[in-house]
């Protein structure tokens, strides 16, 4: 049977060359980089190489480039590190689609800390209107906190434009607010210009790009304060003690490289695939998509009326095709996803719905084979429910 | 400190003549839970179980919790037949009570021990009065009753009376099949068979690809649970192949009547399982009332499809007591998970609560009953779910 992996924007498997680069970490170059020995100094070699390597990827300062455990600590981090940084509780703009792990750390600033937040809607195609963000902007507010690319409808942000506003918007206040993006999904889709967006804080995730889990990045412009979340040995500049992940640190510079490298041919690819099977799923009936027409290239979000998402899965799953889905449809608990919630969808829209994550590594055959199986799956459970 | 723990058991020594069968399997029973706990032995004496264990006697303990059939334990602090080391045990076991007043209760099974049980009652409430001031003598209802047992080969000394689980040894009572379900009722009704000494296998209809594996997982991780309870470690789960029969009741022209025609297939499928394996009761976590599907026309209905004893023994309990239960058993987190059930999938939207038999015998006609049994019955799967995990 064949198999096709459509849920890469849940995680993605490890590239052979990521792991050919990571192999000499685990039980030759093992060391401890803080130790004071050959092995602990090659060690820190190698971490200072990764670090400055991936500064030039994205076109930063390598002490500019911190490491963690992945999207959820870096956006954490950025969040929280930078609110417990100030001298009072201040203003957050974010908005209703963001992932949970920006979501939940800002809820905590608001029930715990006196922070005040305006989450700003997104509109039917999950955009979020880059001038909501400068009517929200007022004289408290400390932090603005935006994805550029939704991992659920696939939506890009106008990040530029937004950098723009939070940049003229800064240019006649003494303190500066200060701008987090969250591009864990957005690696390797869609370009991301640091400098230029006017950036001040950078979420980034090793496993959706073809790299180890456990991995992540944060970009914290010069001269920005954090206070650390974890308190220790001191490790990345005291902001994130612990030993480091060399072995993960290796290959999320290498899936970085990867990501940067081939993204031309990449980008092409995937567009070339979403389109292949998107016309082949609104070939079915009663379908439509709930991702914008140009949204990111690799998230499709769509939905059969009169489906359950959740009995979908279990039926593609069947045949070597695995998808996600928008809401799980328990009737023990309603869990319909926040982000199909604030673009208007209804219960049963939302959990019609399945999403599906492309990859460029995926052939032409497998999209129809798996188009192919969705729409034989969709007629199947549409005739048992009658 | 502890050098023995003795353990307590009720009913089972009223059983007449099959006593001492349901002391060997409560003993059985008691060295499955010990498996990997270090002990030296296990023995058996005046209507009471001992247990030799020198170290890690708090996690002997805490095993024994789990096993039906023990009423109470207590540690036990063992010493020579002399006065001093008996008054040293003494002292070293009340340093480590809790309480105001006290009480020495002696006993001297060994009659070539110099004192009387009243004697040493005196003899060591005046050690006792001396050594700690704070303590005052209530022979009616002490806080601390310090027991004194001078056997034959040693004297034992305690004063801390653990409740153990009680109910009957897990294997006296026969063998019965649970309909497990996934949701909080069913495993808190395989515990309270199990407490009855019930030998547990458990039935769960799965509907895959209308459920989800993790739905299957979640069922496996409960019988888990009940596991630490089941007398050896282990119980058998009958995962039933269920999804064509679920497809078939989509088509009926009777949807009001689905749950009613579902649980009857469960309880006939579960018949066949039993009967094949020699069980002589099915189990269920029906409360009267709780949902339509447990009024008591519907269990009235439901109940027509077979003649096997069901048991019920959460029938009286309120939701809220089953939940208490269900915490206290460790199953209330796995039992919340939102992964669907067949019971959740197919609900249809306004079931009957008052299903009549004719009516529903009506419905079962639009069947080929048989056949759908029969097929479900010939794709159930084995599962044999031990308490221990095991990774690699």
């Amino acid at each position: 049977m064949l198999q096709v992996y459509l849920d890469n924007s849940a995680t993605t498997p490890v590239d052979p060359q990521v792991v050919a680069a990571m192999e000499p970490y685990w039980q030759t170059q093992f060391g401890n980089p803080s130790s004071p020995h050959r092995l602990g100094i090659e060690a820190e070699s190698v971490l200072s190489q990764c670090r400055k390597f991936l500064a030039q990827l994205f076109n930063v300062r390598a002490d500019e480039l911190y490491f963690t455990s992945g999207g959820t600590e870096s956006n954490n981090l950025a969040i929280l590190g930078y609110a417990y940084a100030q001298y009072q509780p201040g203003h957050i703009i974010t908005s209703k689609i963001e992932h949970l792990s920006v979501l939940n750390p800002i809820a905590h600033l608001e029930e715990s800390c006196g922070w005040r937040v305006s989450r700003l809607p997104a509109d039917r195609w999950g955009k979020i209107d880059p001038q909501s963000v400068a009517e929200a902007i007022s004289p408290d507010t400390a932090l603005i906190s935006i994805m550029l690319v939704n991992n659920e409808i696939g939506s890009i942000q106008a990040v530029e434009q937004i950098g723009q506003i939070i940049a003229a918007a800064n240019r006649n206040r003494r303190q500066k607010i200060v701008f987090h993006v969250d591009a864990c999904q957005a690696l390797g889709s869609v370009p991301i210009d640091i400098k230029g967006s006017k950036i001040d804080l950078l979420s980034v995730s090793g496993h959706k790009i073809f790299g180890p889990k456990g991995t992540g990045l944060l970009y914290i412009k010069d001269g920005l304060l954090l206070r650390p979340l974890l308190f220790g040995g001191g490790q990345e500049g005291g902001l994130r003690s612990g030993t480091e992940n060399l072995p993960g640190i290796v290959g999320l510079a290498k899936a970085c490289e990867l990501a940067f490298k081939e993204f031309e041919k990449n980008k092409a690819a995937v567009a070339e695939l979403k389109d292949r099977l998107i016309l082949q799923l609104l070939e079915i009936p009663d379908s439509l998509l709930n991702s914008p027409a140009d949204g990111a290239d690799h998230i499709i979000s769509v939905r059969f009326a009169g489906i359950k998402g959740e009995v979908l899965v279990h039926f593609l799953e069947q045949h070597g095709v695995y998808v996600s889905m928008g809401a799980a449809c328990s009737s023990r608990k309603s869990s319909i996803s926040h982000v199909l919630k604030a673009i208007g969808l209804t219960p049963d829209e939302a959990a019609a719905t399945i999403r599906i994550g492309l990859s460029p590594k995926l052939t032409t055959a497998q999209i129809d084979y798996a188009a192919e199986k969705i729409a034989a799956s969709v007629a199947e459970v549409r005739s048992i429910y009658g | 400190m502890y050098h023995t723990i003795l353990i307590r058991y009720g009913e089972i020594s009223l059983k007449g003549r099959n006593r001492s069968k349901f002391e060997d399997l409560l003993i059985n029973n008691i060295k499955f839970a010990l498996k990997d706990l270090p002990y030296q032995s296990i023995k058996k004496a005046y209507g009471r179980i001992y247990i030799d264990c020198s170290s890690n006697w708090e996690a002997v303990v805490d095993a024994l919790q789990r096993v039906f059939g023990i009423v109470s334990l207590s540690p036990v602090f063992k010493t020579e037949l002399e006065l001093d080391a008996i008054k040293k045990a003494a002292q070293t076991l009340m340093e480590n009570a809790q309480g105001s007043t006290f009480k020495i209760n002696a006993r001297r099974p060994n009659k070539h021990f110099p004192l009387t049980s009243m004697e040493m009652n005196q003899e060591l409430g005046g050690f006792v009065l001396r050594n700690f001031p704070h303590l005052k003598v209530d022979v009616h209802h002490p806080q601390i009753e310090l027991h004194v047992e001078l056997r034959n080969e040693a004297a034992y000394l305690y004063h801390t009376i653990i409740p153990g689980l009680g109910g009957m040894p897990v294997g006296s009572a026969g063998k019965g099949f649970l309909l497990l379900s996934g949701g909080i009722d069913s495993p808190v009704a395989g515990y309270l068979t199990l407490k009855r000494g019930v030998n547990l296998e458990a039935v769960h209809f799965h509907s895959y690809p209308f459920t989800s594996e993790r739905s299957k997982q979640k069922v496996i991780d409960l019988a888990q649970i009940l596991a630490n309870y089941a007398g050896r470690g282990e119980i058998k789960l009958w995962v039933v192949y269920f999804t064509e029969i679920q497809k078939a009741l989509q088509r009926s022209k009777y949807p009001e009547l689905n749950i009613t025609l579902m649980r009857r297939l469960m309880l006939k499928i579960s018949e066949r399982l039993a009967k094949r394996e020699n069980a002589l009761a099915l189990i269920t976590g029906d409360s009267l009332g709780q949902v339509a599907s447990q009024t008591m026309e519907s269990i009235h209905t439901i109940n027509a499809v077979t003649n096997m004893p069901i048991f019920r023994p959460l029938i009286g309990l309120d939701k809220q007591e089953i939940v208490d239960l269900a915490v206290k058993i460790g199953t209330y987190e796995t039992s919340i998970l939102p992964y669907e059930d067949c019971c959740t999938v197919f609900v249809p939207r306004n079931p009957a609560t008052k299903p009549r038999i004719d009516q529903v015998l009506e419905a079962e006609s639009q069947y080929d009953l048989e056949a759908l049994i029969a097929e479900a019955v010939e794709k159930t799967e084995c599962l044999t779910v031990t308490k221990s995990v095991e990774l690699f």
